[in-house]
Protein backbone atom coordinates (compact mmCIF):
# COMPACT_ATOMS: atom_id res chain seq x y z
CA UNK A 1 0.00 0.00 0.00
CA UNK A 2 1.16 3.55 -0.74
CA UNK A 3 2.37 5.31 2.41
CA UNK A 4 2.11 9.03 3.21
CA UNK A 5 4.17 8.92 6.38
CA UNK A 6 6.43 6.58 8.33
CA UNK A 7 6.51 5.52 11.97
CA UNK A 8 10.09 4.29 12.48
CA UNK A 9 9.27 2.12 15.51
CA UNK A 10 5.86 0.83 16.62
CA UNK A 11 6.21 2.59 19.99
CA UNK A 12 6.79 6.07 18.43
CA UNK A 13 4.16 8.77 19.03
CA UNK A 14 5.23 10.97 16.11
CA UNK A 15 5.36 9.97 12.42
CA UNK A 16 7.31 11.72 9.65
CA UNK A 17 5.51 12.90 6.51
CA UNK A 18 6.84 11.40 3.27
CA UNK A 19 4.89 13.98 1.22
CA UNK A 20 3.18 17.30 1.95
CA UNK A 21 -0.03 16.60 3.89
CA UNK A 22 -3.08 18.88 4.29
CA UNK A 23 -5.72 19.15 7.02
CA UNK A 24 -8.53 16.75 6.19
CA UNK A 25 -6.19 14.24 4.50
CA UNK A 26 -6.25 10.73 5.89
CA UNK A 27 -2.56 9.83 6.06
CA UNK A 28 -1.51 6.21 5.59
CA UNK A 29 1.30 5.72 8.11
CA UNK A 30 3.66 2.80 7.50
CA UNK A 31 4.84 0.89 10.58
CA UNK A 32 7.29 -1.84 9.63
CA UNK A 33 5.18 -4.25 7.49
CA UNK A 34 1.84 -2.71 8.61
CA UNK A 35 -0.05 0.53 8.13
CA UNK A 36 -2.48 2.65 10.12
CA UNK A 37 -4.48 5.74 9.23
CA UNK A 38 -4.26 9.13 10.92
CA UNK A 39 -6.69 11.99 10.14
CA UNK A 40 -4.60 15.12 9.60
CA UNK A 41 -5.69 18.18 11.58
CA UNK A 42 -2.93 20.51 10.34
CA UNK A 43 -0.72 20.95 7.26
CA UNK A 44 2.55 19.01 7.64
CA UNK A 45 5.28 19.29 5.03
CA UNK A 46 7.55 16.51 3.74
CA UNK A 47 10.16 15.58 6.36
CA UNK A 48 8.18 17.15 9.22
CA UNK A 49 6.52 15.25 12.07
CA UNK A 50 2.97 14.94 13.36
CA UNK A 51 1.37 13.26 16.36
CA UNK A 52 -0.20 9.86 15.62
CA UNK A 53 -2.25 10.06 18.86
CA UNK A 54 -3.03 12.88 21.28
CA UNK A 55 0.10 13.93 23.18
CA UNK A 56 -0.29 15.81 26.47
CA UNK A 57 1.75 18.85 27.48
CA UNK A 58 4.95 17.60 29.16
CA UNK A 59 4.76 14.13 27.63
CA UNK A 60 7.86 12.54 26.06
CA UNK A 61 8.13 12.66 22.26
CA UNK A 62 9.20 9.23 20.97
CA UNK A 63 10.90 8.62 17.59
CA UNK A 64 13.31 5.77 16.73
CA UNK A 65 11.87 4.21 19.90
CA UNK A 66 13.73 6.83 21.96
CA UNK A 67 12.90 10.11 23.70
CA UNK A 68 13.80 12.95 21.31
CA UNK A 69 12.27 15.70 23.48
CA UNK A 70 9.26 16.80 25.49
CA UNK A 71 5.94 18.39 24.47
CA UNK A 72 5.63 22.05 25.58
CA UNK A 73 1.92 22.09 24.68
CA UNK A 74 -0.79 19.53 23.98
CA UNK A 75 -0.34 18.08 20.47
CA UNK A 76 -3.57 16.54 19.13
CA UNK A 77 -3.40 13.58 16.74
CA UNK A 78 -2.72 14.75 13.19
CA UNK A 79 -1.13 18.04 14.32
CA UNK A 80 2.32 19.33 13.35
CA UNK A 81 4.94 18.43 15.99
CA UNK A 82 8.04 20.62 15.79
CA UNK A 83 10.06 23.33 17.59
CA UNK A 84 6.87 25.31 18.45
CA UNK A 85 5.54 22.50 20.67
CA UNK A 86 8.60 20.31 21.44
CA UNK A 87 11.73 21.10 23.40
CA UNK A 88 14.97 19.19 23.56
CA UNK A 89 16.08 17.75 26.86
CA UNK A 90 19.68 18.41 25.76
CA UNK A 91 19.60 22.06 24.62
CA UNK A 92 18.16 23.53 21.46
CA UNK A 93 19.75 24.86 18.31
CA UNK A 94 17.38 27.74 17.63
CA UNK A 95 17.92 29.75 20.81
CA UNK B 1 23.80 -16.43 4.36
CA UNK B 2 26.94 -17.85 2.86
CA UNK B 3 29.45 -16.17 0.62
CA UNK B 4 32.67 -17.28 -1.01
CA UNK B 5 35.60 -15.52 0.63
CA UNK B 6 39.34 -15.73 1.15
CA UNK B 7 40.01 -17.41 4.50
CA UNK B 8 43.44 -16.30 5.75
CA UNK B 9 45.74 -18.38 7.92
CA UNK B 10 44.87 -16.28 11.01
CA UNK B 11 41.17 -17.15 10.55
CA UNK B 12 40.08 -13.77 9.24
CA UNK B 13 38.20 -13.64 5.93
CA UNK B 14 38.88 -11.41 2.94
CA UNK B 15 36.19 -10.31 0.52
CA UNK B 16 38.92 -9.17 -1.87
CA UNK B 17 42.43 -10.41 -2.58
CA UNK B 18 44.92 -7.63 -3.27
CA UNK B 19 48.60 -6.94 -2.89
CA UNK B 20 48.60 -3.93 -0.56
CA UNK B 21 51.35 -1.47 -1.46
CA UNK B 22 51.50 0.58 1.74
CA UNK B 23 53.43 3.82 1.90
CA UNK B 24 54.94 4.16 5.38
CA UNK B 25 55.41 7.94 5.15
CA UNK B 26 54.02 10.83 3.11
CA UNK B 27 57.40 11.10 1.30
CA UNK B 28 57.05 7.60 -0.20
CA UNK B 29 53.53 8.06 -1.58
CA UNK B 30 54.50 8.60 -5.19
CA UNK B 31 56.63 5.47 -5.37
CA UNK B 32 53.89 3.37 -3.75
CA UNK B 33 51.22 4.73 -6.12
CA UNK B 34 53.44 4.16 -9.19
CA UNK B 35 54.21 0.56 -8.19
CA UNK B 36 50.51 -0.18 -7.68
CA UNK B 37 49.68 1.33 -11.08
CA UNK B 38 52.04 -1.12 -12.79
CA UNK B 39 50.73 -4.38 -11.36
CA UNK B 40 47.18 -5.70 -11.70
CA UNK B 41 45.63 -6.60 -8.31
CA UNK B 42 48.04 -4.30 -6.49
CA UNK B 43 46.51 -1.31 -4.67
CA UNK B 44 48.30 1.57 -2.97
CA UNK B 45 47.57 3.04 0.43
CA UNK B 46 48.97 6.56 0.65
CA UNK B 47 48.55 9.20 3.39
CA UNK B 48 49.97 12.45 4.74
CA UNK B 49 51.60 11.12 7.93
CA UNK B 50 54.64 9.25 9.25
CA UNK B 51 57.14 11.98 10.10
CA UNK B 52 57.49 15.27 12.02
CA UNK B 53 54.69 14.41 14.43
CA UNK B 54 54.28 14.05 18.18
CA UNK B 55 55.42 10.67 19.59
CA UNK B 56 51.79 9.78 20.31
CA UNK B 57 50.86 10.27 16.66
CA UNK B 58 53.95 8.44 15.35
CA UNK B 59 52.91 5.43 17.45
CA UNK B 60 49.36 5.80 16.14
CA UNK B 61 50.47 5.92 12.49
CA UNK B 62 52.56 2.76 12.95
CA UNK B 63 49.64 1.00 14.66
CA UNK B 64 47.20 1.97 11.88
CA UNK B 65 49.61 0.90 9.10
CA UNK B 66 50.03 -2.42 10.85
CA UNK B 67 46.24 -2.81 11.05
CA UNK B 68 45.84 -1.96 7.37
CA UNK B 69 48.45 -4.56 6.44
CA UNK B 70 46.67 -7.16 8.56
CA UNK B 71 43.30 -6.46 6.86
CA UNK B 72 42.14 -9.78 5.37
CA UNK B 73 41.37 -8.16 2.00
CA UNK B 74 45.14 -8.03 1.46
CA UNK B 75 46.71 -11.36 0.51
CA UNK B 76 50.24 -9.97 0.67
CA UNK B 77 51.86 -6.63 1.50
CA UNK B 78 54.66 -4.50 0.09
CA UNK B 79 55.84 -1.73 2.42
CA UNK B 80 57.35 1.28 0.67
CA UNK B 81 59.45 3.53 2.88
CA UNK B 82 61.80 6.46 2.34
CA UNK B 83 64.27 5.32 4.99
CA UNK B 84 64.50 8.17 7.51
CA UNK B 85 60.84 8.39 8.61
CA UNK B 86 59.55 8.14 12.17
CA UNK B 87 57.17 5.25 11.42
CA UNK B 88 58.34 2.01 13.06
CA UNK B 89 58.65 0.22 9.69
CA UNK B 90 60.34 -2.97 10.94
CA UNK B 91 57.73 -3.37 13.69
CA UNK B 92 54.88 -2.79 11.22
CA UNK B 93 56.34 -5.51 8.94
CA UNK B 94 56.65 -7.95 11.86
CA UNK B 95 53.10 -7.34 13.04
CA UNK B 96 51.70 -7.94 9.55
CA UNK B 97 53.83 -11.09 9.11
CA UNK B 98 52.35 -12.45 12.35
CA UNK B 99 49.07 -12.99 10.45
CA UNK B 100 50.90 -15.43 8.19
CA UNK B 101 50.90 -13.29 5.06
CA UNK B 102 54.00 -12.47 3.06
CA UNK B 103 55.46 -8.99 3.54
CA UNK B 104 58.15 -7.44 1.35
CA UNK B 105 59.83 -4.06 1.73
CA UNK B 106 61.51 -1.46 -0.45
CA UNK B 107 63.28 1.62 0.92
CA UNK B 108 63.86 4.50 -1.51
CA UNK B 109 67.09 5.83 0.06
CA UNK B 110 68.63 2.36 0.40
CA UNK B 111 67.88 1.50 -3.23
CA UNK B 112 69.16 4.84 -4.53
CA UNK B 113 66.16 6.85 -5.62
CA UNK B 114 62.60 6.58 -6.77
CA UNK B 115 63.32 5.07 -10.21
CA UNK B 116 65.14 2.10 -8.69
CA UNK B 117 62.55 1.74 -5.92
CA UNK B 118 59.74 1.65 -8.50
CA UNK B 119 61.57 -1.00 -10.52
CA UNK B 120 62.40 -3.18 -7.52
CA UNK B 121 58.99 -2.66 -5.94
CA UNK B 122 57.11 -3.46 -9.17
CA UNK B 123 59.03 -6.72 -9.56
CA UNK B 124 58.17 -7.67 -5.97
CA UNK B 125 54.52 -6.64 -6.33
CA UNK B 126 54.17 -8.73 -9.50
CA UNK B 127 55.66 -11.73 -7.74
CA UNK B 128 53.29 -11.27 -4.78
CA UNK B 129 50.30 -10.86 -7.13
CA UNK B 130 51.15 -14.17 -8.84
CA UNK B 131 51.44 -15.88 -5.48
CA UNK B 132 48.13 -14.62 -4.03
CA UNK B 133 46.38 -15.16 -7.37
CA UNK B 134 46.46 -18.87 -6.53
CA UNK B 135 44.46 -18.35 -3.31
CA UNK B 136 40.90 -19.71 -3.79
CA UNK B 137 37.60 -18.40 -2.51
CA UNK B 138 36.01 -20.93 -0.13
CA UNK B 139 32.62 -21.04 1.63
CA UNK B 140 32.31 -18.51 4.46
CA UNK B 141 29.33 -17.24 6.42
CA UNK B 142 27.88 -13.93 7.58
CA UNK B 143 29.69 -14.61 10.87
CA UNK B 144 32.89 -13.80 8.97
CA UNK B 145 31.68 -10.31 8.07
CA UNK B 146 33.30 -7.32 9.70
CA UNK B 147 31.00 -4.56 8.55
CA UNK B 148 31.86 -0.85 8.87
CA UNK B 149 29.13 1.81 8.97
CA UNK B 150 29.28 5.30 7.53
CA UNK B 151 26.91 8.08 6.46
CA UNK B 152 27.73 11.21 4.52
CA UNK B 153 26.14 14.00 2.50
CA UNK B 154 22.97 13.32 4.48
CA UNK B 155 19.55 14.81 3.77
CA UNK B 156 15.97 14.45 5.05
CA UNK B 157 15.73 10.92 3.64
CA UNK B 158 18.84 9.65 5.50
CA UNK B 159 17.25 9.28 8.93
CA UNK B 160 14.00 7.88 7.48
CA UNK B 161 15.07 5.19 5.04
CA UNK B 162 18.74 4.28 4.46
CA UNK B 163 19.95 4.61 8.06
CA UNK B 164 17.09 2.67 9.74
CA UNK B 165 17.17 0.09 6.89
CA UNK B 166 20.94 -0.30 7.33
CA UNK B 167 20.23 -0.70 11.06
CA UNK B 168 18.09 -3.70 10.21
CA UNK B 169 20.89 -5.14 8.06
CA UNK B 170 23.23 -4.50 11.02
CA UNK B 171 20.90 -6.48 13.28
CA UNK B 172 20.82 -9.35 10.73
CA UNK B 173 24.64 -9.34 10.57
CA UNK B 174 24.95 -9.41 14.36
CA UNK B 175 22.29 -12.14 14.67
CA UNK B 176 24.33 -14.19 12.15
CA UNK B 177 27.39 -13.93 14.39
CA UNK B 178 29.18 -11.18 12.47
CA UNK B 179 30.89 -8.02 13.67
CA UNK B 180 29.69 -4.48 12.99
CA UNK B 181 31.68 -1.32 13.76
CA UNK B 182 29.98 2.01 14.44
CA UNK B 183 32.30 5.05 14.21
CA UNK B 184 31.77 8.78 13.61
CA UNK B 185 31.78 9.82 17.27
CA UNK B 186 30.78 13.39 16.31
CA UNK B 187 27.44 11.96 15.16
CA UNK B 188 26.74 10.66 18.68
CA UNK B 189 26.55 14.15 20.19
CA UNK B 190 23.08 14.75 21.60
CA UNK B 191 22.20 11.05 21.70
CA UNK B 192 25.31 9.75 23.47
CA UNK B 193 23.27 9.10 26.64
CA UNK B 194 20.92 6.88 24.59
CA UNK B 195 23.81 5.08 22.88
CA UNK B 196 25.44 4.53 26.29
CA UNK B 197 22.24 2.85 27.48
CA UNK B 198 22.58 0.42 24.56
CA UNK B 199 25.96 -0.72 25.88
CA UNK B 200 26.12 -4.21 27.36
CA UNK B 201 27.17 -2.83 30.76
CA UNK B 202 27.65 0.55 32.52
CA UNK B 203 31.44 0.47 32.06
CA UNK B 204 31.11 0.14 28.27
CA UNK B 205 28.48 2.90 28.35
CA UNK B 206 30.90 5.14 30.28
CA UNK B 207 33.53 4.59 27.56
CA UNK B 208 31.07 5.81 24.91
CA UNK B 209 30.43 9.00 26.90
CA UNK B 210 34.20 9.43 27.34
CA UNK B 211 34.77 9.24 23.57
CA UNK B 212 32.27 12.06 23.01
CA UNK B 213 33.76 14.16 25.82
CA UNK B 214 37.27 13.66 24.40
CA UNK B 215 36.22 14.71 20.91
CA UNK B 216 34.35 17.76 22.18
CA UNK B 217 37.29 18.76 24.39
CA UNK B 218 39.68 18.54 21.42
CA UNK B 219 37.42 20.78 19.31
CA UNK B 220 36.98 23.15 22.28
CA UNK B 221 40.78 23.44 22.64
CA UNK B 222 40.73 25.19 19.24
CA UNK B 223 37.87 27.42 20.38
CA UNK B 224 35.13 25.50 18.59
CA UNK B 225 31.93 24.37 20.32
CA UNK B 226 30.73 21.51 18.10
CA UNK B 227 27.61 20.92 20.19
CA UNK B 228 26.27 24.48 19.93
CA UNK B 229 23.96 25.42 17.08
CA UNK B 230 22.56 21.91 16.64
CA UNK B 231 20.25 21.17 14.96
CA UNK B 232 21.09 23.87 12.39
CA UNK B 233 18.56 26.29 10.94
CA UNK B 234 18.54 24.19 7.78
CA UNK B 235 17.88 21.02 9.80
CA UNK B 236 14.91 22.69 11.53
CA UNK B 237 13.51 23.87 8.18
CA UNK B 238 13.83 20.29 6.95
CA UNK B 239 11.78 19.01 9.90
CA UNK B 240 14.39 18.03 12.52
CA UNK B 241 13.35 19.37 15.92
CA UNK B 242 16.03 18.42 18.48
CA UNK B 243 19.70 17.41 18.62
CA UNK B 244 18.63 14.02 20.04
CA UNK B 245 16.51 13.39 16.95
CA UNK B 246 19.28 14.40 14.55
CA UNK B 247 21.85 12.14 16.18
CA UNK B 248 19.42 9.22 16.49
CA UNK B 249 18.84 9.51 12.73
CA UNK B 250 22.56 8.99 12.15
CA UNK B 251 23.11 6.19 14.67
CA UNK B 252 19.97 4.37 13.51
CA UNK B 253 22.34 2.58 11.12
CA UNK B 254 23.75 0.66 14.10
CA UNK B 255 20.42 -1.12 14.70
CA UNK B 256 19.30 -2.39 18.08
CA UNK B 257 21.97 -4.89 19.19
CA UNK B 258 23.78 -4.19 22.48
CA UNK B 259 27.19 -2.53 22.14
CA UNK B 260 29.79 -5.07 23.20
CA UNK B 261 32.94 -2.97 23.39
CA UNK B 262 34.54 0.40 22.66
CA UNK B 263 37.83 0.60 20.76
CA UNK B 264 40.46 3.15 19.84
CA UNK B 265 40.83 4.38 16.25
CA UNK B 266 41.94 1.54 13.96
CA UNK B 267 41.93 -1.05 16.74
CA UNK B 268 40.76 -4.53 15.74
CA UNK B 269 37.68 -5.78 17.63
CA UNK B 270 38.37 -8.79 19.85
CA UNK B 271 34.68 -9.61 20.22
CA UNK B 272 31.83 -10.30 17.80
CA UNK B 273 28.65 -8.24 17.62
CA UNK B 274 28.17 -4.48 17.52
CA UNK B 275 31.13 -2.39 18.69
CA UNK B 276 32.01 1.31 18.72
CA UNK B 277 35.31 2.72 17.44
CA UNK B 278 36.70 6.19 18.11
CA UNK B 279 36.80 8.05 14.78
CA UNK B 280 35.84 11.33 13.17
CA UNK B 281 33.11 11.69 10.55
CA UNK B 282 35.32 12.74 7.63
CA UNK B 283 35.53 10.09 4.94
CA UNK B 284 39.29 9.47 4.40
CA UNK B 285 40.05 9.11 8.12
CA UNK B 286 36.87 7.14 8.88
CA UNK B 287 37.29 4.67 6.00
CA UNK B 288 40.99 4.19 6.86
CA UNK B 289 40.13 3.54 10.53
CA UNK B 290 37.53 0.96 9.51
CA UNK B 291 40.01 -0.76 7.19
CA UNK B 292 42.71 -0.78 9.91
CA UNK B 293 40.17 -2.33 12.30
CA UNK B 294 39.75 -5.20 9.84
CA UNK B 295 36.48 -4.36 8.07
CA UNK B 296 35.96 -6.47 4.97
CA UNK B 297 32.87 -4.55 3.79
CA UNK B 298 31.67 -1.01 4.50
CA UNK B 299 28.11 0.32 4.05
CA UNK B 300 27.85 4.05 3.38
CA UNK B 301 24.45 5.76 3.36
CA UNK B 302 24.02 9.07 1.60
CA UNK B 303 21.28 11.57 0.84
CA UNK B 304 22.79 13.92 -1.73
CA UNK B 305 25.34 11.39 -3.04
CA UNK B 306 28.90 10.86 -1.76
CA UNK B 307 31.41 9.33 -4.20
CA UNK B 308 34.20 8.10 -1.87
CA UNK B 309 35.47 4.53 -1.83
CA UNK B 310 38.55 2.89 -0.32
CA UNK B 311 41.44 1.12 -2.11
CA UNK B 312 40.90 -2.38 -0.76
CA UNK B 313 37.61 -2.52 1.14
CA UNK B 314 34.39 -2.40 -0.93
CA UNK B 315 32.18 0.54 0.08
CA UNK B 316 28.48 0.02 -0.70
CA UNK B 317 26.61 3.30 -1.31
CA UNK B 318 22.96 3.34 -0.24
CA UNK B 319 20.53 6.20 -0.76
CA UNK B 320 16.88 6.83 0.06
CA UNK B 321 16.72 9.84 -2.24
CA UNK B 322 15.06 9.00 -5.55
CA UNK B 323 16.67 11.95 -7.35
CA UNK B 324 20.16 11.05 -6.07
CA UNK B 325 19.69 7.46 -7.20
CA UNK B 326 19.21 8.75 -10.76
CA UNK B 327 21.43 11.83 -10.86
CA UNK B 328 24.38 10.25 -9.01
CA UNK B 329 23.95 6.77 -10.42
CA UNK B 330 27.67 6.34 -11.09
CA UNK B 331 28.12 6.32 -7.29
CA UNK B 332 24.98 4.65 -5.90
CA UNK B 333 24.92 0.85 -5.48
CA UNK B 334 21.54 0.44 -3.84
CA UNK B 335 18.42 2.56 -3.55
CA UNK B 336 15.92 2.24 -0.71
CA UNK B 337 13.89 5.18 -2.04
CA UNK B 338 10.92 2.78 -2.08
CA UNK B 339 10.66 3.34 1.68
CA UNK B 340 10.08 7.06 1.01
CA UNK B 341 7.85 6.52 -2.05
CA UNK B 342 5.85 3.98 -0.05
CA UNK B 343 6.50 0.90 -2.20
CA UNK B 344 8.81 -0.91 0.25
CA UNK B 345 8.81 -1.44 4.03
CA UNK B 346 11.88 -0.81 6.19
CA UNK B 347 12.35 -4.53 6.99
CA UNK B 348 12.22 -5.37 3.25
CA UNK B 349 14.84 -2.69 2.55
CA UNK B 350 17.00 -3.98 5.41
CA UNK B 351 16.84 -7.52 4.03
CA UNK B 352 17.85 -6.24 0.57
CA UNK B 353 20.87 -4.40 2.03
CA UNK B 354 21.94 -7.57 3.89
CA UNK B 355 21.71 -9.58 0.63
CA UNK B 356 23.77 -6.92 -1.17
CA UNK B 357 26.44 -7.08 1.57
CA UNK B 358 26.78 -10.85 1.06
CA UNK B 359 26.93 -10.49 -2.73
CA UNK B 360 29.58 -7.78 -2.54
CA UNK B 361 31.49 -9.91 -0.01
CA UNK B 362 31.47 -12.70 -2.60
CA UNK B 363 33.03 -10.44 -5.21
CA UNK B 364 30.26 -8.39 -6.81
CA UNK B 365 31.93 -5.05 -7.55
CA UNK B 366 30.74 -1.75 -6.08
CA UNK B 367 30.34 1.36 -8.24
CA UNK B 368 33.35 2.95 -6.53
CA UNK B 369 35.51 -0.08 -7.36
CA UNK B 370 34.34 -0.09 -10.99
CA UNK B 371 35.10 3.59 -11.47
CA UNK B 372 38.31 3.60 -9.41
CA UNK B 373 36.89 6.29 -7.10
CA UNK B 374 38.63 4.52 -4.26
CA UNK B 375 41.21 6.90 -2.89
CA UNK B 376 39.49 8.39 0.17
CA UNK B 377 42.27 7.58 2.63
CA UNK B 378 44.31 9.18 5.39
CA UNK B 379 45.25 8.41 8.98
CA UNK B 380 43.42 10.32 11.74
CA UNK B 381 46.00 11.98 13.95
CA UNK B 382 45.44 14.11 17.03
CA UNK B 383 48.48 16.36 17.44
CA UNK B 384 50.12 19.05 15.36
CA UNK B 385 52.49 18.61 12.43
CA UNK B 386 55.87 19.77 13.74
Amino acid sequence: MKRDAILLRPEDNVATALRDLLPGNVAVVGIMEDCREVAMTQAVNYGHKFAVADIANGEDIIKYGEVIGRATAAIPAGAHAHVHNIESLRGRGDR
Amino acid sequence: MEFMGYRRSDGSVGTRNYVGVLSTVVCANEVAATIASKVKDAVAFTHQQGCCQTPMDVERVSRVLSGLGRNPNLGAVLLVSLGCESTAVAQVAEEIRATGKRVEQVAIQALGGAFRAVAEGSLLAQELAMEIGAFPRTPCTAADLVLGLKCGSSDTTSGLAPNPALGMATDLTVESGGTVILGEVTEFIGAEHILARHAKDPETGRKILDLVERMEARAMSTGCDIRGGQPTGGNIKGGLTTIEEKSLGAIAKAGTAPIQAVYEYGEQPRVKGLVVMDSPGREPELLTGMAAAGCNVICFTTGLGAPQGFPFVPVIKITGNERTQVRMRDHIDLSVAGVIEGSESLPQAGQRIFSEILQVAAGKPTKAELSGYTKAMDIYVLGPVI
